[in-house]
């Protein structure tokens, strides 16, 4: 089974109508995902047997039978999970993540868990522990991450979606790398029960599709509170399939400068596309400025390598996990284990993140960077005082080759520049397929204020239909 | 050379709730090692805390108590350090904002009375506990990790070591009455450090303090607080100084030994803790607490003396503890004479308690069943004599008095036509007794009542026996 031509509906369709069984969908998923998957190493763990749910009812849930792929930093029950590192790497969950409880219950099929970055530090999914993944589009790529193997997964036809998590971008930079839509929620809006941390002030789990109404069809299944969260907000979740298909005549849409300057003139010109679709629409564009996005790098590098350094803290080879050998005293079963556990761009978070907040740095760098994190908060308010929806570029630039940046982390780290501040204030940002920069696609990013993922789904269905990017197929999927 | 002292006190007391601070496990002392615990406690990948809001309420009863101001907004962060018995590697604590501060409580010293501050007071989950087995294995018991404790510290306002004891007593005594915490050293659920130092008097600044940890009995805090003052007198005197440093109190030789010197601050690497929303504490919840809060010891005692009547003696035996006292007040309450019911509590209650090594909680006797006993005892229905056999079996099998009373017939004769007869033939009988009267010998009427008792099985009323007895001897 290959999802290069489907999407939920047209599944759901087959489904309900007995021309494809549940069980038949699933053994044709994981047989596909086995065969593409020599190409695109998207996958840490594929379940061989996967089954569907029993007493699937097609008519009341659209995820009825429908496989989903998972990233391997969200807790499956009994499916093995990662995080890509080896210091998880024989870590058995014994409890769900309440995004796969709510998941089970809508009926949906868990065929594996996908590839990433290592504890989802990185923006290329290079750094895992099982090797790269390969963009579906030209395999010499990266797929960007740190969601790199869901986004490979959904573009490259294994699924027609997929759980991802996003921190500073690694929902959105990888979606904008694969052609495909993505979208990170509002802080809040998702449960993060069972979500492996990273930053736990900005990482949100999302969805990544390759139509936009398949990810309103997720989202409405995975958000809502949760009594396992209290960071989780008990607002009521609209419908978001009912901001599908509207039109975008009024839409107040802010384009920051600091975004369309970061980008070069091809994909620009992409970009501008885009716009010029929504201004034709009737949508009304005003040129708007984030000042403080000069900052957002250096700021969200102290916050979110802070907030992993004591994180990931509990990976100290005592109760479950990686535990080095031949050892000969704690503080060398500390050491050892976790020396050899985690790779090296974990180690250079956890250090960064440990001296920002040592007694001589704190004052310096944490709480400065907190205060830079009110004034970024501050800029986006400004805007959405009097705009909708915030759009420009997800990337600076499309998918780089493999093995390119790997080796300068700051070139890596500036990879994250557009789409770290909308983790930084919390609010929804989605990327969605803008077009082609020399055969590589490139990304819309749409942002809104807090809770209004609406208007992010409106303007991106928007764009779907007027570029109908979704009808190419990937370059590198041919044979 | 005079020196004066300086002392703080840090106390942790466990909350008393049915489960842990951040995670839904059970909290019972003496569970069976690591039983009461989820993976929230082992820190498995993915978990997140969930405040127990219950922590909450005791904490803020504490603080209402000690006359704290407890913050609007709740407010966590985490303390780092690696260890076995500590999961995630940090423990979650309130160190920028804590629940409360600013309080204070008053003590009574050599008769003077002073009032010693409270700095803050924070709630923070415990750890696990490490043991070191004799194979070479170190073993962890997760049980105890994520108890709920409140740390109150006070300010360093004690100048010696009986103004420290007074403070450990009388705060013990608060939180004990608010039923937050049971209080008890012994099983850890009061734990205390202590901060010393001393400085020449008239010296401003203060000298390099010492901290004590882990001292397991008020007695200890006060011994040690004694030797530390001595022993940091001599360094002084001798031209030494004195080294920020941790000792321990040697129970043995009534010394305190050195544990480590700390050279500068340990870095816990202190910030928010990001997955714990704030939750506001508004004075409406504060004002229901307040309502809700259980009566002092201070204005039980009050009761029991001046309402009462009870002497003082006995009023404090009562308040020993809450339950104690809680139970007294349910009897009284349940319509018990207070003075018979403190007499019972105090010796046949405790009396019982002591040789079986219970507790209050443990007993099938309801403080329902003590005032229906006191009311049998005082309507003449039972004699005291009979009451302590209703007592033994209460008590035993939680049988209610007055239906065992009914049941084996215990109920006191008193009643005069039963009674007179009896006391006229008894008379007729015995000759020689009317004689032994007449002749002033008060032993005749002690067989004579012996007689009544014996045909009666111990149930007639003694004074009614003995009114009539003489009234019939003197007519003869």
């Amino acid at each position: 089974m290959n999802y290069l031509n489907e999407n939920i509906d047209s599944l759901n369709k087959k489904l309900a109508s007995g021309d494809l069984s549940a069980d038949k969908l699933a053994q044709d998923t994981v047989a596909n995902i086995k065969d593409t998957d020599k190409k695109l190493n998207a996958w840490i763990t594929v379940v061989d047997d996967a089954k569907p749910a029993e007493n699937l009812d097609f008519s009341k849930s659209k995820l009825a039978g429908i496989p989903i792929a998972i990233k391997d930093n969200i807790i499956t029950n009994g499916i093995k999970t990662t995080a890509a590192s080896h210091m998880l790497y024989n870590y058995m969950p014994m409890y769900d993540a309440t995004v796969v409880s709510k998941l089970k219950k809508a009926g949906a099929t868990f065929v594996g868990k996908t590839n990433m970055d290592e504890f989802a530090m990185g923006s290329s999914t290079e750094h895992s522990y099982y090797g790269a993944t390969h963009n579906p589009w030209n395999l010499d790529k990266v797929p960007g991450g740190s969601s790199g193997g869901s986004a490979a997964a959904v573009a490259g036809g294994q699924v027609v979606a997929a759980l991802g998590s996003d921190t500073g971008g690694s929902i959105r930079q990888p979606a904008a790398f694969n052609g495909i839509f993505g979208i990170k929620p509002t802080y809040g809006r998702v449960s993060r029960w069972g979500l492996i941390a990273f930053g736990s002030s900005l990482d949100q789990i999302g969805v990544m599709t390759k139509r936009v109404k398949d990810s309103a069809e997720v989202l409405n299944v995975i958000a809502g509170a949760d009594e396992h969260d209290s960071t989780v907000s008990t607002r009521e979740v609209p419908d978001f399939t009912k901001f599908i298909g509207q039109d975008v005549k009024g839409l107040r849409v802010a384009v920051p400068k600091e975004y369309m300057e970061a980008v070069d003139g091809k994909m620009r010109e992409v970009i501008q596309k885009q716009i010029d679709a929504l201004k034709d629409a009737g949508a009304i564009i005003n040129e708007v400025s984030l000042p403080h996005t000069k900052y957002v790098v250096p700021d969200y590098y102290i916050i979110a390598s802070s907030e992993a350094s004591s994180n990931l803290q509990r990976y100290d080879g005592i109760r479950y996990g990686y535990r080095a050998e031949d050892t000969k005293n704690l503080l060398d079963v500390y050491v050892k284990s976790r020396s050899e556990g985690f790779g090296a761009e974990v180690k250079r978070r956890i250090m960064l993140g440990s001296f920002a907040l040592s007694a001589g740095s704190y004052d310096r760098f944490f709480r400065q960077a907190a205060k830079v994190r009110t004034l970024i908060c501050d800029d986006f308010d400004k805007i959405f005082a009097e705009n909708d929806v915030i759009v420009g570029p997800t990337t600076t630039e499309p998918a780089f080759g493999i093995g390119e940046e790997v080796s300068d982390p700051i070139k890596m780290y500036n990879n994250d520049i557009l789409t770290i501040s909308a983790n930084l204030a919390g609010i929804p940002a989605a990327s969605v397929p803008a077009g082609l920069v020399d055969g590589m696609p490139v990304g819309l990013q749409i942002m809104a204020k807090r809770f209004d993922e609406g208007n992010v789904f409106k303007t991106a269905d928007f764009i779907e239909r007027s570029n109908k990017f979704y009808e190419k197929t990937p370059t590198g999927m041919e044979d | 050379m005079n020196f004066k002292s300086t002392i703080g006190l840090e106390v942790h007391f466990e909350l008393k709730t049915k489960s842990k601070i951040f995670s839904p496990s059970p909290v019972t002392y003496g569970a069976e090692q690591n039983t009461e615990t989820n993976v929230i406690d082992w820190a498995m990948p993915g978990t997140l805390p969930m405040v127990n809001k219950n922590v909450y309420r005791l904490g803020i009863m504490v603080a209402i108590a000690t006359h704290a101001h407890i913050l609007p907004t709740t407010h966590f962060d985490r303390k780092n350090y690696f260890y076995p018995d500590n999961p995630k590697a940090y423990q979650i604590t309130q160190f920028f904002q804590p629940l409360a501060r600013d309080g204070y409580i008053e003590v009574e010293v050599r008769g003077k009375k002073k009032r010693i501050g409270i700095h803050e007071m924070h709630i923070e989950e415990d750890a696990g506990k490490n043991t070191h087995g004799t194979n070479g294995f170190s073993y962890v018991d997760l049980n105890r990790q994520g108890v709920p404790l409140l740390e109150v510290v006070s300010e360093p306002d004690m100048e010696d070591p009986e103004e420290a004891y007074a403070y450990l007593e009388k705060l013990r005594k608060i939180v004990q009455f608010t039923g937050a915490s049971d209080v008890k050293m012994e099983e850890g659920s009061m734990r205390v450090d202590t901060n010393i130092s001393i400085r020449p008097a008239g010296q401003k600044e203060l000298g390099t303090k010492v901290e004590m940890k882990n001292l397991n009995s008020f007695d200890h805090v006060r011994r040690s607080l004694a030797y530390e003052e001595k022993r940091q007198e001599q360094v002084l005197l001798a031209g030494g100084h004195i080294q920020l440093s941790t000792r321990r109190f040697d129970e043995a030789t009534g010394k305190t030994v050195l544990e480590r010197v700390k050279e500068g601050a340990s870095d816990y690497r202190y910030f928010p803790e990001p997955d714990i929303a704030p939750d506001h504490i508004s004075q409406e919840w504060i004002d229901q607490i307040a309502k809700e809060l259980p009566k002092s010891p201070f204005d039980r005692y009050d009761d029991y003396v001046n309402k009462f009547g009870l002497k003082p003696y006995d009023a404090n035996v009562l308040l020993q503890t809450k339950e104690s006292s809680d139970f007294f007040d349910a009897a009284v309450a349940a319509g018990a004479d207070p003075t018979l019911a403190a007499n019972w509590m105090n010796t046949q209650v405790n009396g019982y308690l002591n040789d079986h090594r219970v507790s209050l909680n443990d007993i099938k006797l309801t403080p329902e069943h003590l005032a229906e006993m006191i009311k049998l005892i005082k309507d003449g229905t039972i004699s005291s004599k009979i009451a302590k056999k209703v007592f033994a079996e209460t008590i035993a099998n939680g049988t209610d008095p007055k239906k065992y009373v009914e049941d084996n017939g215990m109920v006191q004769l008193s009643d005069t036509s039963v009674l007179a007869p009896m006391v006229k033939k008894v008379v007729d009988d015995n000759p020689q007794s009317v004689e032994d009267f007449k002749n002033g010998k008060d032993r005749a009427i002690g067989f004579l009542v012996g007689q009544i008792m014996k045909q009666t099985r111990g149930k007639a009323n003694p004074k009614m026996v003995n009114k009539l007895l003489n009234q019939e001897l003197q007519s003869r």
